[in-house]
C-alpha cells in the first residue's frame, strides 16, 4: 500500500463544494487529508499535478461492457481500458448482455471477472424480469445479494403494465430502486429516428416524443401508487423533462439522467444517414436538447452517463436503420460535461457533480468525493489538453461515435482506483 | 457537409435524391431526355452508341418488375451491358453484408450501379463505399427517395404543361410511405412550382411535412380545387392491416379519384401515376384511362429520362 501526494493540483470535490488549490493524502487507500499532510505522512509516490484539475473519480450511470454474451463487440478487458482513460472509477452496467443477469450466478460472474481486472468498480444492474421478458420477476433479493444495485429493463419493453406494477411493488417491499428507461413499445415500433422534419426528409421510421411520454405518465403514476425508488434513464424530450420536474416538485422520489449523446447532439446530426448516430433513444429535436440541458442545469436531471455501447464494426457498416444501435463514449464522458460546461458557462464545481455525487447517491454508495476516510478514487486530469475524437485514439473496442472527428478539450492524466494509479498518460 | 452526390466541379457523380440538386442540373436531366425522345412527338428512340463498352449492374434488394425494366432499357438502347442481379434471391439469403456484395461487383468492373434497397438510406450507404469512377443511380431506397421517378414525372409535367412556374400540383395517397411523393416534392420546389399540396388522412402523412415546402389537405374536394397535376401514389395493401386505414372501401370513397373528384380540378388537369395502379382502390378506371390520363407516357418518358441520367453520370 503506497502513500501517494498529490500536489499542485486544482482539487474540485462538488460534495463538500471545494474548488481551490489543494493537495490530497492518500494513505492506505484511503483519502488520509486535504491540504496539510497527516503528521508523519512520507509518500512513495507524488504526482504533479501543476496546472492540472483533481476530482474524485468519475460515476457512470450506463457503460455496457457487453459480458456476457457479445465478446464480440467488446471484453471486460478491452472496456476496462476505456473506463480507465475515461477516468471513470465507477460504473453501473445495464443488464442487457446474453444472457441477461438475471441470475445471481451471472452477476457473481460479473462481478468476480471485474474485480479481478481491479480497473473499476462495476456495479450490475438486475434484470427487472427474467431474460427482461417483461412477464416474470427476478429473484431480486437473490440478486441483491449477488451484488445488484437496482433492476432494469435496460432496452426492453415491459408491455404488460400489471407486470410492471408488481415489479415496482416487489421492489419497493425490499427498498430496492427501479430504473426505466421511457418508451412505449408500440408506439416506437420499427422506428429508428425521432419523428421530427430530419426522419420525414430521410424517409426513416420514427420514434414519436409521445413513445416517451406517454409511457413516463404510467411509470410516475405506478410510482406514485406503489411508493417505489424510481430512476429515469435516458431521457431524451423537452416534454419530459418537464413531466420529471412536475414530479420532483410534488416530491416523488424519483432521479434521473441523461446520455452525453443527446446533451450535445440532434436529429441534424444523422446529415446523410450516419449510422454513427442510430442510437437509443433516438437523437432528438433541437428544441429537446435545449430542454435536457434546462434540465440538468435546474437539477430536474441528476447525472450525465455514457450510454457507453460499444458496436462491432461489422454492425455498423449498414444502411441506417439496419445498423445496431448504439456508440461507444465512456472515453468521450469527461470531456462531453466539460465542453456542456464551458457552452452553458456553468462553473465546474456544480457541472462535476453530475458525474461525481449525484450519480453515487443514485447508486446508494457513499462515494463520489473526496472527504477524508474515503476510498481514494480520483481523477486527475488536463483541462486544457486537446485532442480529436478518432477510432485510434480511442482504447474501447468499440470505434463507432458520432463524436468521430470533433475536438475534444480535457485529458485524463492519472485514474487512481482504491489508491493505486490504474491509468496514466 | 458535402453534397454527396456531387463532384468537386458541382458535377452530378451519383443520383441518390431530387433534394439537394439545383434546378440546373434537374433540367439538364430533362433536357437530355428530350434530345432522346426525337423531334417527333412519343416518337421512337433510336439506340446510340453512347455508353458502347460500359457495364451497368442492376442490383435489386427488393422486387420490381417495370423500374428495372426501363433502366434494362434505356441501358440497352445507350448500348451498354446490362447485368441484372435480383440480390434478394441470392447472396444476401446467403449472408453475405451489403458491403461484401458491392465489393464484389465492382471488383467486376461495374461503371455504374442502379440499386433498389428497402431500407432508406441503402443508396447513400453504397455510394460511399463505391470507388471513385463507379457511380451510383438510386432506383428506390425504402421510403426515401426515387429520383428517376420524379425526375419522369418532371419531365411529364413539363412536356404537358410547358413550364413550372405556373403551376398547382396536388399529391394524392400515402406520403408516409412514399419515397416516390418525397422525391416528386423536392422537384417540384426545386423547379419553382409555386404551389405543391399533399393530400391524405393524417395516417398518411409523415410529421411535419409541410417543413417540405408543401401544403396540407385532408380533404379532396378542397385539395384537388384549380389544380393542374394531380400525382396519385400507389396505396401499399399492407396500410389496411397496420392501422392506418380501415378499408380500402372507405380510402376509395374519400380519397380515390373518380371523374367526379377530377372536375374540381382545372379543366385541363392531368393525371399521372407512378405504377403499379390499384383500380378501384387510389383511383377510378374510367380515369386511368379517361382523356386526362397521362399514365401511359410517363412510362414511355421514363426510358428517355433513364438514358438521360445514365449518359450525364458517364460523363457522355
Amino acid at each position: 500500500m503506497m502513500n501517494i501526494h498529490i500536489k499542485n493540483g486544482r482539487l474540485i470535490d462538488p460534495k463538500n463544494k471545494i474548488d481551490a488549490l489543494q493537495d490530497v493524502f492518500i494513505v492506505a487507500r484511503k483519502i488520509a487529508a486535504i491540504g496539510i499532510a497527516p503528521s508523519s505522512f512520507m509518500a512513495d509516490k507524488i504526482i504533479d499535478a501543476s496546472g492540472l484539475i483533481v476530482m474524485p473519480g468519475l460515476i457512470d450511470l450506463a457503460a455496457r461492457l457487453r459480458e456476457p454474451g457479445y465478446e464480440y463487440m467488446a471484453t471486460l478487458e478491452s472496456e476496462m481500458q476505456a473506463v480507465v482513460a475515461g477516468g471513470v472509477t465507477s460504473l453501473a452496467c445495464p443488464p442487457d448482455t446474453d444472457p441477461p443477469l438475471d441470475e445471481p450466478g451471472l452477476v457473481e460472474m460479473l462481478k468476480h471477472r471485474a474485480r479481478s481486472l481491479n480497473q473499476c468498480r462495476v456495479f450490475p444492474i438486475g434484470a427487472l424480469t427474467y431474460g427482461l421478458k417483461g412477464a416474470e420477476l427476478t429473484e431480486m433479493v437473490e440478486l441483491t445479494d449477488a451484488g445488484c444495485k437496482a433492476f432494469s429493463q435496460a432496452d426492453a419493453p415491459l408491455i404488460d403494465t400489471r407486470v410492471l406494477m408488481r415489479a415496482m411493488q416487489y421492489a419497493a417491499t425490499f427498498g430496492y430502486s427501479v430504473w426505466l428507461r421511457p418508451q412505449d413499445s408500440f408506439l416506437a415500433k420499427n422506428g429508428v429516428a425521432h419523428d421530427g422534419e430530419v426522419a420525414t426528409r430521410l424517409g426513416l421510421p420514427a420514434i414519436p416524443v409521445v413513445a416517451e411520454t406517454t409511457a413516463l405518465a404510467t411509470i410516475l403514476q405506478l410510482a406514485r401508487a406503489t411508493g417505489v425508488t424510481l430512476h429515469i434513464c435516458r431521457l431524451s424530450s423537452a416534454v419530459g423533462v418537464e413531466m420529471l420536474r412536475a414530479a420532483k416538485r410534488e416530491g416523488l422520489p424519483v432521479t434521473c439522467d441523461v446520455d452525453i449523446n443527446h446533451l450535445h447532439l440532434t436529429e441534424m446530426d444523422i446529415g446523410y444517414f450516419d449510422a454513427n448516430c442510430h442510437l437509443v433513444p433516438p437523437l432528438r429535436s433541437l428544441r429537446d436538447k435545449d430542454g435536457l440541458r434546462a434540465g440538468l442545469l435546474d437539477g430536474t436531471i441528476d447525472a450525465v452517463c455514457s450510454n457507453h455501447s460499444p458496436v462491432d464494426d461489422d454492425a455498423k457498416q449498414l444502411p441506417f436503420a439496419e445498423a445496431e444501435a448504439g456508440a461507444t463514449g465512456i472515453e468521450l464522458l469527461l470531456p462531453l460535461v466539460l465542453k456542456w460546461a464551458e457552452q452553458a458557462k456553468i462553473p465546474l464545481l456544480d457541472v462535476l457533480s453530475r458525474v461525481t455525487i449525484n450519480p453515487a447517491k443514485i447508486l446508494g454508495q457513499k462515494m463520489g468525493h473526496l472527504t477524508v476516510g474515503a476510498h481514494a478514487d480520483l481523477c486527475v486530469f488536463d483541462p486544457k489538453a486537446s485532442w480529436k475524437v478518432a477510432p485510434g485514439a480511442l482504447k474501447s473496442q468499440g470505434k463507432n461515435t458520432p463524436f468521430n472527428g470533433y475536438e475534444m478539450q480535457g485529458r485524463v492524466r492519472y485514474t487512481l482506483l482504491d489508491g493505486q494509479v490504474v491509468f496514466q498518460y | 457537409m458535402n453534397n454527396p452526390q456531387l463532384d468537386k466541379h458541382g458535377e452530378l457523380q451519383h443520383l441518390l435524391t431530387t433534394e439537394g440538386l439545383p434546378a440546373k442540373i434537374l433540367l439538364n436531366i430533362l433536357d437530355r431526355a428530350s434530345a432522346f425522345m426525337g423531334s417527333a412527338d412519343g416518337g421512337e428512340i433510336k439506340k446510340i452508341p453512347l455508353l458502347h463498352g460500359k457495364s451497368i449492374f442492376n442490383i435489386f434488394f427488393e422486387n420490381s418488375t417495370r423500374t428495372r425494366t426501363t433502366f434494362e432499357i434505356a441501358a440497352k438502347r445507350l448500348s451498354a451491358d446490362v447485368v441484372n442481379l435480383n440480390v434478394s434471391s441470392s447472396s444476401a439469403s446467403k449472408g453475405e453484408t451489403l458491403l461484401d456484395t458491392v465489393d464484389n461487383l465492382c471488383a467486376m468492373h461495374a461503371d455504374m450501379f442502379v440499386v433498389r434497397h428497402s431500407s432508406s438510406g441503402a443508396a447513400h450507404f453504397i455510394a460511399k463505399h463505391v470507388a471513385p469512377e463507379v457511380h451510383v443511380i438510386n432506383a428506390g431506397d425504402g421510403r426515401h427517395a426515387h429520383p428517376t421517378q420524379a425526375l419522369l414525372d418532371m419531365f411529364t409535367i413539363r412536356h404537358y404543361k410547358k413550364e413550372f412556374h405556373n403551376l398547382r400540383v396536388a399529391i394524392i395517397g400515402d406520403i408516409l410511405h412514399s419515397r416516390v411523393a418525397r422525391s416528386q416534392i423536392h422537384a417540384l420546389t426545386t423547379l419553382g412550382v409555386p404551389e405543391v399540396r399533399v393530400i391524405a388522412p393524417k395516417t398518411l402523412l409523415p410529421t411535419m411535412v409541410e417543413h417540405l415546402g408543401v401544403q396540407v389537405h385532408h380533404n379532396m374536394e378542397q385539395g384537388l380545387k384549380e389544380v393542374d397535376v394531380i400525382l396519385m401514389l400507389r396505396l401499399q395493401n399492407e396500410r389496411m392491416q397496420g392501422a392506418a386505414l380501415p378499408s380500402a372501401q372507405e380510402y376509395f370513397k374519400y380519397y380515390g379519384l373518380t371523374k367526379e373528384k377530377l372536375a374540381l380540378a382545372k379543366a385541363d388537369a392531368i393525371v399521372m401515376h407512378p405504377g403499379p395502379m390499384n383500380r378501384g382502390v387510389e383511383i377510378d378506371s374510367a380515369v386511368a384511362d379517361g382523356a386526362q390520363s397521362v399514365i401511359l407516357p410517363q412510362v414511355t418518358f421514363g426510358i428517355a429520362v433513364r438514358m438521360a441520367v445514365m449518359s450525364i453520370l458517364a460523363g457522355k
